[in-house]
């Protein structure tokens, strides 16, 4: 891992290393742009600078930034946070094999995580065959997380705090596209290793999917040995946009270790729609992603973790101004608005009867300006309602977030 | 001279300008919310170096989430002190407390069947605790921790001069203390009384509580299944297990129950709250809810002979046989239970998910109907209460919720 990881770097750094290496030897590789992209595609659309005729392509993304928020008139003071730094190789193996790794560095060197390591085998563009360390493809927003591409400082509470993006996991699969001249319909079907039985042991009092990710040993192990499955169908239109719809499941808990019974089997199962389009004429960007959370939990554990949980996202971003700007030629500012809700206990309480709360909701303005395509400055305010299991008067926080995030 | 400034830098100019002016607007973030609306906070007077010790306690008793690796259960009832206490006031029936013994005071007759508390939720895999079928039982639900610290360092005197356990006055009210004994590693009161080695038992529904000390680490253990040197037995097996919390901890969440500020009253210039202020005197209530208690010295100079308004005498009331549940712990009887303070009543509705769970169990869904539960010695202010007139009585409650 180490060894890969300074392999990484050193290539990185070479590439970028003028002094040593001409730098009229790196070239863009271009992007397909003859197909309907999908976000399933993101993983490969993206801006890759390769040397000479090197079949080695490499890239990466940067996100910094400043936060001054305030919880019921507390505030923690000014923050400045490197939320992540992420590496890409790409190599094109041979005609139809394909390799690409994603490596990322969260909150300086806090997190290492590899998010996406895969080979990719096309045997034809209905199958291909993909292996190694996959992104689960539950919902839109955990395989199309790059930072440049939007307009927000934070990612989506529902992906990342309710949904566990960004998930990775070491698995196969098959996925493929059919095109046809204003449709193109995709689908994939991976199975990997899953959860354990932290998403109801962990110390954020409610069910929480992403408490999974602390567990690394699930690159090398399975927790219980039985797989996740994850499928997902999706079709674009050129003129309309592009719907997915996802599932994602599979047993979470240890239920048998040496033979001997520890539990019955107990399930989680995640569902999500997902969408995005641009309005014809004003050039209105939507892309909003909603996903259903069911886990089977013993009837003799406490209501503080829930049962079903339910959330999602909503972005507008609408282009103001689309101009040479201070130099930039098609330099693009724009205004947006996240909407943001998110349950995570969703129910009623066996002893009264009422409603279980613990949710939040969230509304983000933002004015963003992208002086090139791949580089996005934002400024962000946020304003955050969260309510307690008992539904008692929300923390309102709030605050205000200015980033920079670029693809180098 | 004419000085050319680019277009563009005047627009850069005004866009920074813009933003900066927007981040320094204050009104854009959430105020802090009234200090009166709000049942957590320190007591006022605590020197920086206690102000670090309530902020670790805070964390313990509000950030801390334990689970089966740090401890939980097995069996438990919940998993956190904030999963019963939310925002430091009263808890929700959902983290109820069951109590489980016999009726007699003869002490309970179940510890080696796991009482007196019910784990009635386990981790995943076990199966929590049972009733014992001949065993009865009571519901408490979580009580405020606001203001624990002045109740705690009010002095046994203060607490048996109240008493009038044969009713020597005549008025029908006959508080009398619970007496208990103190665990071995209690830090005994300065001029504590004793009584056959029992001392007076001040904190929970029925008064069977010691200290402070003593409610954080039987919390811990009965509440959450976490052991502690002070509690080692582990509530599952009932064997001798490492401590899962350490005395820092326990000693950081006790401080923080002690320096919580009293609550803040309310409205309190109010013609209406005045008046019912009045009425809850002349009805007699607070006969049993004594508006006024002064601490003794104190350690924790804050608390030191300080006068407070609590609305309760520390003391054990029969209140009747509808609030009977026929379970009993220390030397309290089956109807006996301590008067709650009502301090924070008013601002119950903001932790309890907006609406009153009032009486030891919760059964009560307004203040009204908790005065109309009041049998035994509460009886006569129960009736009281029925004989005002509606404006009056409304009055009675506006008082109430101001506290």
């Amino acid at each position: 891992m180490k060894k890969y990881l300074l392999f990484v770097i050193a290539s990185f750094f070479f590439s970028h290393a003028g002094a040593q290496i001409d730098p009229s030897l790196l070239r863009r590789v271009p992007k397909d742009t003859s197909r309907l992209p999908m976000n399933m595609d993101a993983v490969y659309n993206r801006p890759f600078l390769q040397m000479g005729k090197l079949p080695v392509a490499l890239g990466g993304y940067v996100e910094a930034n400043y936060q001054y928020l305030s919880e019921d008139g507390k505030s923690e003071g000014h923050q400045f946070q490197m939320r992540r730094l992420t590496l890409f190789v790409a190599s094109t193996i041979y005609k139809r094999i394909k390799f690409l790794s994603e490596i990322e560095f969260e909150d300086g060197t806090k997190e290492i995580n590899i998010e996406f390591a895969s080979v990719d085998f096309e045997l034809d563009p209905l199958l291909n065959l993909r292996g190694g360390v996959i992104m689960n493809p539950i919902g839109a927003f955990n395989q199309n997380h790059d930072g440049p591409k939007w307009e927000f400082v934070d990612r989506p509470i529902s992906a990342t705090q309710m949904l566990p993006a960004t998930w990775s996991n070491v698995g196969f699969g098959l996925y493929g596209k059919k095109y046809t001249d204003n449709w193109v319909y995709a689908y994939e079907l991976y199975l990997t290793n899953g959860f354990d039985d932290k998403i109801i042991t962990n110390s954020e009092n409610k069910t929480f999917l992403p408490a999974s990710k602390e567990n690394k040993d699930r690159f090398e192990e399975s927790f219980n040995g039985s797989p996740l499955f994850t499928g997902k169908v999706a079709v674009r239109n050129r003129k309309i946009g592009e719907l997915g719809l996802s599932y994602m499941g599979g047993v979470y808990n240890k239920y048998q270790e040496d033979g001997l019974t520890l539990d019955k089997k107990r399930r989680v199962d995640v569902f999500a729609v997902d969408f995005n389009t641009t309005l014809p004429g004003i050039k209105t960007s939507i892309n909003g992603e909603w996903a259903w959370v069911h886990v089977n939990v013993p009837d003799t554990y406490t209501e503080q973790f829930g049962r079903k949980q339910q959330g999602g996202f909503v972005d507008f971003v609408q282009p103001v101004l689309k101009k040479s700007m201070l130099g930039f030629e098609n330099a693009v500012l724009n205004a947006a608005v996240r909407l943001e809700y998110v349950d995570w206990n969703k129910g009623t309480f066996k002893s009264t009867g009422g409603n279980i709360a613990d949710d939040v909701i969230s509304v983000v303005p933002a004015v963003s300006w992208r002086p090139t395509s791949q580089t996005v400055i934002r400024f962000n305010y946020r304003y955050n309602w969260q309510r307690d299991i008992l539904g008692n008067p929300p923390a309102k926080l709030a605050g205000y977030q200015f980033g920079i995030s670029t693809y180098f | 001279m004419k000085i050319n400034i680019p277009k563009k830098w005047i627009i850069t100019a005004i866009t920074v300008a813009t933003i900066i002016s927007f981040m320094a607007c204050e009104k854009l973030l959430p105020g802090t919310p009234p200090d009166d609306s709000l049942l957590d906070g320190p007591v006022e007077g605590l020197t920086p170096e206690q102000h670090q010790i309530f902020l670790r306690g805070d964390v313990a008793f509000n950030d801390d989430v334990f689970t089966p690796t740090t401890g939980l259960g097995p069996m438990f009832v919940a998993t956190s002190c904030k999963s019963c206490h939310a925002g430091d006031g009263k808890g929700h029936p959902f983290t109820t407390l069951t109590r489980f013994g016999q009726k007699d005071s003869t002490g309970n007759k179940f510890l080696h069947q796991g009482g007196p508390q019910l784990q009635n939720r386990a981790i995943p895999g076990f199966q929590p605790e049972q009733i014992p079928a001949e065993a009865t039982f009571s519901s408490f639900t979580p009580p405020a921790n606001t203001g624990l610290g002045f109740l705690d360092a009010v002095p046994d005197a203060t607490i048996l001069a109240l008493a009038d356990e044969n009713d020597v006055n005549g008025d029908g009210i006959s508080g009398r203390p619970n007496w208990v004994y103190a665990p071995a590693y209690s830090n005994i009161r300065p001029n504590a009384i004793v009584r056959n080695g029992k001392y007076i038992g001040r904190l929970g529904k029925k008064a069977a509580t010691y200290s402070l000390v003593q409610q954080t680490v039987t919390a811990y253990n009965q509440d959450i299944g976490i052991t502690s040197t002070y509690e080692p037995y582990d509530t599952y097996n009932g064997l001798e297990i490492d401590p899962e919390v350490t005395y820092q901890t326990v000693n950081d969440v006790v401080f923080y129950l002690q320096t919580l500020k009293a609550p803040i009253p309310r409205n309190q210039d109010r013609e209406d709250v005045q008046a019912g202020k009045q009425l809850f005197i002349n009805a007699g209530c607070g006969k049993c809810h004594t508006p006024n208690l002064t601490t003794g010295s104190s350690s924790i100079a804050a608390l030191s002979n300080k006068t407070f308004h609590p609305y309760t005498d520390l003391l054990l009331h029969d209140m009747g046989s509808g609030l009977d549940d026929g379970y009993t712990e220390g030397s309290a009887t089956t109807p006996e239970w301590r008067t709650p303070p009502l301090w924070g009543l008013g601002l119950s509705k903001k932790s309890q998910g907006g609406q009153y769970f009032l009486l030891h169990d919760g059964r009560a869904k307004s203040i009204e109907e908790a005065i109309q539960l009041h049998g035994g010695e509460g009886q006569q202010s129960n009736t009281n209460f029925q004989q005002l007139s509606p404006a009056e009585r409304n009055n009675l409650i506006k008082f109430l919720e101001s506290l």
